[in-house]
């Protein structure tokens, strides 16, 4: 038996770390990547939650495809904004994408 | 400590290993790489969780469709074949401090809520979670309504990476 | 249960009484059963390479009037074994500035994704490695870490040839598997179920009657999926040397080899148990081992055809091939799946026989090909023809000679 505090620590975990990521990398790819890993974060969180509080309905799990769709979503459009950054400008390291930067 | 447990360690410290290599890896693509093993972590624990949709939708979307979009994006920004210089900004020990912080505080906030150490029901193998799963999702009742804009937010993104990918007209 | 109409859970019985009787925990027996199970499986899944090749290179010597290896052994039948005896002895050769751990994953990772399909595949009734519920589900998750194995192996190699192989292997299976993914819905819908088991239970007609698109659109899509000719752009030899794989030397080669072969059998194998009914057949329910026999006998059928195809077809452009997928696969697989969606509906509904909704899924998809064939060939007809050969011109031509 687990309890769902580890479940919790863990996603906690992740998230931070994500966020670091997030906050830390230069490259705007490794960003994204950093954004993906709070994500799933989240989404363990929420199908813990699921599993644990709330087997009756189905609300974790509907919200955990949710955010599978957005992930997918969000990836493509960043991905494809890098690609095209990095057609005009050469670089995808965000501090160097600094036109409206005043 | 039962199988379970160990199990969960398991993938826990595959999941956060990972995860750390991928803020912390130099090379894009190494960490796209890593990302996959962090993904795959998390898959393995949403087995642990009795939710065997979730692992394989994890496998299927994460990684045979958004980290081989990651690898292709690493490839295609980069000028030579190696990264060089610095890949964190000069912020990064603020970032990690605020990292730290976020973690601590989410462990001390959790930590007292009543069902912090909740332990799971009792679940039999042929509940019908996924056939609950799909009647919910379409059904007027629940959740049919953000299930149809997350369709059309999968369309819009596809257009919009399209048009944002393209390059110049001829 | 006899030993002869059911072997393989006869022995699993015997097997299981006799760990217990030791004196085991039934959980450690469970586990042992289950890693035998896993290792029975694959390893019989991969000597059956060993008779695929054999096969296919019999067979497509046939198709190009040749005799195919007819030296060692009777009909050459021992020619695999002499050439897996020499992969075995070949040398291994890491060229310079490769991924060490990569470069060695990825054959791996070829292989066991290929094995891992072979997980929920029913091999007769009662028998099938894993029943899951999500089944379907996970053949296509299956099929994205082949993917991810094939770009690990053109990146890692430090090779531009690998590399530009595996893009275009990528670019081919992440596009074809949406039609792929499509046609599989067909059955799920048909059946109700996401087991793969579940769907042959409920194949009293056979799918390739009851929605034939849904299995012509599955046996192309899986044409592409495993990379066979006309599809074979990932390791087109005349433009790319030999694709992904070009830095691969001896038996990590081999690894690559077998897996593709393997693959090939496997969605013929797919294809006989979502299309053609699987283990079912006459006398199958009564004795088990009987559909075991149909099942190979169909995946075998489905096998002659990809070999056929393999060695008529000549290979297609890269924008062919893009183009076939998302101009009239994918569109035809979201149409008719919005139609079998609808079709199911209403005869649920209305309680019609299962006949009336054999007939009626069968004239819908009747229907559908016939109106994409008569698209295409509306559009065939407006398009401009592109001359593919110039004019033909005299190899040469008097000079021009200028009288003074």
């Amino acid at each position: 038996m687990i309890p769902l505090s580890w479940y919790l620590i863990l996603a906690a975990a992740l998230f931070s770390i994500g966020l670091y990521g997030v906050l830390a990398r230069k490259n705007a790819v490794a960003i994204l990547m950093g954004v993906e890993l709070m994500l799933n974060a989240v989404n363990i969180n929420l199908v813990a939650f699921w599993r644990y509080l709330d087997l009756q309905t189905v609300a974790g799990q509907a919200f955990a495809l949710m955010v599978f769709a957005v992930a997918a979503a969000e990836v493509a459009v960043g991905l494809a904004l890098f690609i095209a950054v990095y057609r005009r400008r050469g670089t995808v390291a965000a501090d160097e994408i600094d036109l409206m930067k005043w | 400590m039962t199988v379970e447990q160990f199990v969960f360690l398991v993938m826990a410290v595959v999941t956060l290993g990972a995860a750390l290599m991928v803020v912390t890896e130099r090379r894009v693509i190494h960490a796209a790489l890593w990302l996959i093993l962090a993904l795959f972590g998390v898959a393995g624990l949403y087995v642990l969780l009795n939710a065997g949709f979730f692992a394989v939708v994890q496998v299927v979307v994460y990684i045979g469709a958004i980290a081989i979009l990651f690898i292709f994006a690493a490839m295609l920004t980069r000028k030579a074949m190696q990264d060089v210089g610095p890949q964190v900004n000069a912020g990064w020990p603020a970032a990690a401090l605020i990292g730290g912080v976020v973690f601590v505080a989410l462990a001390w906030m959790l930590s007292h809520w009543a069902q912090f150490t909740a332990l799971p029901p009792a679940f039999a193998d042929d509940t019908p979670t996924l056939t609950q799963l799909g009647v919910a999702l379409v059904s007027p009742d629940a959740y049919v309504i953000p299930f149809e804009i997350a369709s059309v937010l999968l369309v819009a993104a596809m257009v919009g990476a399209l048009y944002a990918a393209w390059g110049k007209k001829k | 249960m006899s030993f002869f109409s059911d072997p393989v859970n006869s022995i699993i019985h015997w097997l299981r009484n006799l760990l217990i009787g030791w004196g085991l925990s039934t959980g450690w027996v469970t586990l042992i059963m289950k890693a035998l199970g896993v290792m029975v499986l694959s390893t019989v899944a991969l000597l059956l390479v060993i008779f695929l090749i054999w096969l296919e290179r019999k067979l497509a010597a046939r198709f190009q009037q040749r005799l195919g290896p007819n030296r060692v052994g009777p009909y050459g039948l021992i020619q695999p074994i002499a050439d897996v005896i020499k992969i075995f002895t070949k040398e291994h050769i890491t060229p310079f500035g490769v991924n060490g751990f990569l470069y060695n994953l990825a054959p791996l990772l070829s292989v066991s994704a290929v094995l891992f399909l072979w997980a929920v595949i029913p091999l007769y009734k009662g028998v099938v490695g894993v029943d899951l519920n999500v089944g379907v589900l996970y053949l296509v998750a299956a099929g994205a870490l082949g993917t991810l194995a094939i770009l690990l192996a053109g990146w890692s190699s430090n090779n531009k040839y690998a590399l530009v192989g595996a893009f275009r292997t990528v670019a081919q299976m992440v596009s074809y598997e949406v039609p792929t993914v499509l046609a599989l819905l067909v059955p799920v819908l048909l059946a109700g179920t996401m087991s793969v088991s579940g769907i042959v239970e409920q194949q009293r007609v056979i799918y390739l009657i009851v929605s034939p698109v849904a299995a012509l659109l599955f046996f192309l899509a899986s044409l592409a999926e495993i990379g066979r000719t006309p599809f074979d752009l990932m390791e087109a030899e005349s433009e790319i040397v030999a694709g992904f794989h070009i830095e691969y030397s001896g038996l990590k080669f081999g690894m690559f080899y077998v897996g593709e072969f393997l693959h090939a059998f496997t969605v013929s194998a797919l294809f006989a148990v979502l299309f053609l009914g699987g283990w079912r057949g006459w006398g199958a329910e009564a004795f088990p081992l009987l559909g075991l026999v149909y099942f190979m006998a169909k995946a075998f059928l489905v096998y002659f055809l990809v070999v056929w195809v393999r060695s008529t077809l000549p290979r297609v452009r890269i924008d062919q091939m893009l183009n076939f997928n998302w101009k009239f696969l994918t569109p035809v697989g979201l149409i008719l799946l919005v139609a079998t969606a609808v079709v199911q509906k209403i005869i649920l509904v209305s309680g019609a026989s299962y006949g009336v909704m054999v007939l009626s899924h069968l004239v819908v998809n009747v229907l559908i090909l016939w109106v994409a064939f008569w698209i295409v060939k509306m559009r065939e007809a407006r398009r401009p023809r592109r001359q593919p050969v110039a004019q033909p011109r005299p190899v040469a031509r008097p000079p021009e000679v200028t009288r003074v």
